[in-house]
């Protein structure tokens, strides 16, 4: 009974340490970052695009719409293929062919990011150079990269949520007349439209916290890019090329934009969360 | 609809082959056995491979007790409440948070005001904060998927709150702890900006924890990056890969055996 | 068992931090910095281990700013800067002109362009010429390359040849010197400027003002884009960094330099 209450100490003292130590970095970044928006002022920060650390300059908005543009690229891309994939695997393909790939989409999520920007290098960006114009560099490239890496999160999300869906839906439509693929449509994606969304959300979590691909094939420029051609600077591309030499204000400003990341990160999820907690509710009431 | 799945897989693949092909044939025992030198241009990964090792391996060892420790107390030792949902969401978050982030934090904190400089260590304590998170939150899900029943019985038979957790409940939760301790390993080697600038990007055999040193991803980066040596960068990613491939296939097959076995 | 693990794990992580939170031995030698330096800085390395069996150097790159900044937190014994030292640096930092190197502005093979003023480059950059025609190409648009901020190489080139304009924002942004010729040696509409030194035979250079970017045109103070390679310290040097300085200073090591490329100092 003793050696009981001890363990429990001492999980209890390594759940706090852990807990503690994770709360400390959040708070530490907060606290690096908050003062040097306050200092710069919302609209010096969030609102201008003018991103000179020597002179004292910091604004985001650049940034913030490249991450933008290709996270919301690589959604898009993420959702054609991811919602393809998983509807032909749930409901299009015999069940040995879908257990097989299911695992290899899996492994296929743990290939490291800068072997797919280094592909996107070497096989896109010189496509897109020869065939649409531009340096090649540019928000379409680092919007496909992402958009590929973010399929597997996607597609196993969308696969749970699709195999959830109860099959007296799909039998009921399909006793009603509906063919297979109205099925799919009407029904099928209807009631897994919460799973489905939240899928992507998450997708797009971690589109917008990739770095290393962005920054091989996006050019890192700093204008706003003012079309899909043209090269583009994200957030963390910002972080991950400056981190190095930045001191003082302008490091304050790098943990800023980490702010920035983390907040826009926790509004995505509670999205996400909000989205499943819709469904689960949905499905209580029934 | 085929054709999208066909493409995907196809691009999935084009991946893979693309890298392997070119890199496989300059994968040596020679290559994997020497260290580099002119810059990485001749000789062999034989540090990085070590630095790899040592910066993610370290990095689950310390994260991967303390994280199942605190999944456990989480799981088994709270009632379900409104501050473990604070914690859960927490925890979610900061699994969701770039790793440049930790690697921004790693850096001013662990080198710079911890003085533990670009070494091995400020790299591996760095990784285990970024994937922690992940272990706490696999390993408290699937702690808590364990039946209620599993626990009543043990208890019921005599054994005590600790007996119980550890004999029955980890031993059934098994499956779901390794899959996450075994993926954030598969992280922590493929994350290459949080290490670049923690551990640094020395080239020669790190001698201490102290001393810096390449993984492979960065080695990989830096070669392909700075056109330094392609057949060298394919082969370091092919090596890689590899080792991915295989951690990702040990996931998946700890998965299945246990879940065979607690199905018993 | 499970318990006890993690204490010890714990236990275990701060002991080695107690006890080691000084920077490593005294028998190696960190460097830190520039790009442009760091080739040439591993190769005295490689060549300094093979006559010194037993000590240890380290080359890692990060940019000058970045070097500047190592040496100024202990992070590693000498930065390495590929641009002179601002008066507030100078006042805080020791530094050692190890060479000198030429700034070459590099264009693809393909492009037809073989010289430029001054002022083209200038607007070549700040945006204002944006057609290959504009300077004597062919016609199409001008992709400027520059690298990033912390970067001793920019720095140069902005004092240098900017006279005040800034880069502009369109321009894309690599983060060495090899990631800079790697892109030009990929796209025709590409301009870069990088280390003479690292130039190599996959890129063309330009001549600017007339004058050809050579070492010898360096030497004879007729080609004016130059940079002095710097290493840079803070206080007390340890003595194995002070070998290895006295190493790169020697005339071996300068000959080595000036084998590769750089225009030695000695």
């Amino acid at each position: 009974m003793k050696w009981d209450k001890w363990i429990r100490a001492v999980l209890l003292v390594v759940a706090l340490s852990a807990l503690s130590g994770l709360a400390l970095i959040t708070i530490f970044i907060f606290r690096e970052g908050v003062p040097i928006i306050l200092r710069v002022g919302a609209k010096g920060f969030f609102l201008s695009t003018d991103w000179e650390p020597s002179l004292g300059r910091f604004g985001i908005l650049s940034m913030m719409v490249g991450s933008l543009l290709v996270t919301v690229g690589a959604a898009a891309i993420g959702v054609v293929f991811s919602l393809g994939l998983a509807i032909v695997l749930t409901q299009f393909s015999p069940p040995g062919l879908s257990a097989a790939l299911k695992p290899m989409i899996e492994l296929l999520a743990g290939i490291p990011s800068v072997v797919y920007g280094f592909v996107g290098v070497v096989t896109l960006v010189p496509l897109i150079r020869h065939w649409l114009g531009g340096p090649g560099l540019s928000v379409l490239a680092a919007s496909i990269v992402l958009g590929v890496m973010i399929l597997p999160t996607i597609t196993s999300i969308a696969i749970d949520a699709l195999q959830a869906v109860p099959r007296s839906y799909l039998e009921g439509s399909i006793a009603l007349g509906a063919t297979r693929w109205q099925t799919v449509t009407m029904v099928l994606l209807r009631a897994a439209r919460s799973g489905l969304v939240a899928a992507v959300i998450l997708g797009m979590g971690r589109a917008i916290g990739e770095t290393m691909a962005v920054i091989m094939v996006a050019g890192n420029a700093l204008d706003v890019p003012h079309s899909l051609l043209a090269p583009v600077r994200t957030l963390t591309s910002n972080i991950a090329l400056e981190m190095g030499y930045a001191s003082g204000d302008h490091r304050q400003a790098l943990f800023a934009t980490g702010v920035t990341l983390f907040v826009v990160i926790t509004i995505l999820n509670a999205a996400a969360l909000t989205v499943s907690r819709q469904r689960a509710g949905r499905k209580r009431a029934k | 609809m085929w054709v999208l799945t066909g493409i995907t897989f196809a691009v999935l693949l084009f991946i893979l082959a693309f890298i392997l092909v070119h890199g496989l044939p300059h994968v040596t025992w020679t290559f994997l056995t020497q260290s580099p030198a002119s810059m990485g241009r001749e000789g062999g990964i034989f540090p990085m491979i070590l630095g790899t090792f040592l910066v993610a391996g370290l990095a689950v060892v310390i994260a991967a007790p303390v994280g199942v420790a605190t999944a456990v107390y989480l799981a088994e030792y709270t009632r379900e409440g409104r501050l473990t949902s604070v914690i859960r969401f927490g925890s979610d978050c900061l699994s969701g948070v770039p790793s440049i982030i930790f690697g921004l934090f790693g850096f001013v904190f662990f080198a710079i005001t911890l003085r533990m400089g670009l070494s091995v260590l400020s790299g591996s304590l760095t990784l285990a904060l970024m994937v922690l998170p992940t272990i706490i939150r696999t390993s408290e899900e699937a702690i808590r998927a364990i039946p209620n029943s599993y626990r009543e019985v043990s208890l019921g038979l005599g054994a005590t709150r600790w007996q119980t957790v550890f004999y029955v409940v980890l031993r059934s939760a098994l499956p779901g702890i390794s899959t996450g301790i075994v993926l954030s390993l598969g992280r922590s080697i493929s994350e290459t900006a949080a290490v670049m600038l923690t551990a640094g990007s020395a080239l020669r055999l790190p001698h201490s924890l102290f001393d810096s040193s390449r993984t492979l991803a960065l080695h990989f980066y830096l070669l392909s990056r700075e056109g330094i040596s392609m057949p060298n960068a394919y082969a370091t990613a092919s090596v890689l890969i590899i080792v991915i491939l295989a951690l990702n296939l040990l996931a998946y097959a700890l998965t299945r055996r246990f879940a065979v076995k607690a199905g018993q | 068992m499970k318990s006890s693990f993690p204490t010890l794990v714990v236990l275990l992580v701060f002991g080695t931090i107690c006890t080691g939170c000084r920077r490593t031995s005294e028998r190696s030698v960190s460097l830190l910095g520039s790009t442009s330096i760091q080739p040439f800085a591993e190769m005295l390395a490689e060549r300094y281990a093979k006559d010194h069996p037993g000590e240890f150097v380290e080359v890692q790159g990060g940019g000058s700013t970045a070097g500047l900044q190592a040496a100024q937190r202990g992070l590693a014994n000498i930065g390495m800067c590929s641009r002179s030292l601002t008066a507030k640096e100078a006042l805080v930092f020791t530094s050692i002109v190890i060479a000198r190197d030429g700034l070459a502005v590099v264009v693809n093979h393909d492009n037809p362009v073989v010289q430029l003023s001054v002022a083209q480059l200038r607007a070549i950059f700040d945006g204002k010429i944006s057609n290959w025609n504009e300077v004597g190409g062919k016609d199409g648009p001008i992709r400027p390359i520059t690298r990033e901020e912390g970067s001793g190489t920019r720095e140069s080139f902005v004092r240098l040849v900017m006279g005040g304009e800034r880069i502009a924002g369109r321009a894309l942004t690599q983060e060495s010197n090899g990631a800079v010729k790697e892109l030009v040696k990929g796209d025709p509409a590409t301009v870069g400027y990088m280390s003479l030194g690292l130039v190599g035979k996959d890129l063309k250079t330009v001549a600017i003002d007339g004058v050809e970017p050579t070492v010898e045109k360096v030497l004879a103070g007729r080609y004016n884009l130059v940079r002095p390679l710097l290493f840079v310290t803070r206080g007390e040097v340890n003595p194995a960094a002070r070998k290895f300085i006295d190493f790169v200073l020697s005339p071996q090591g300068q000959s080595l330099l000036a084998k590769e490329g750089l225009v030695r100092e000695r």
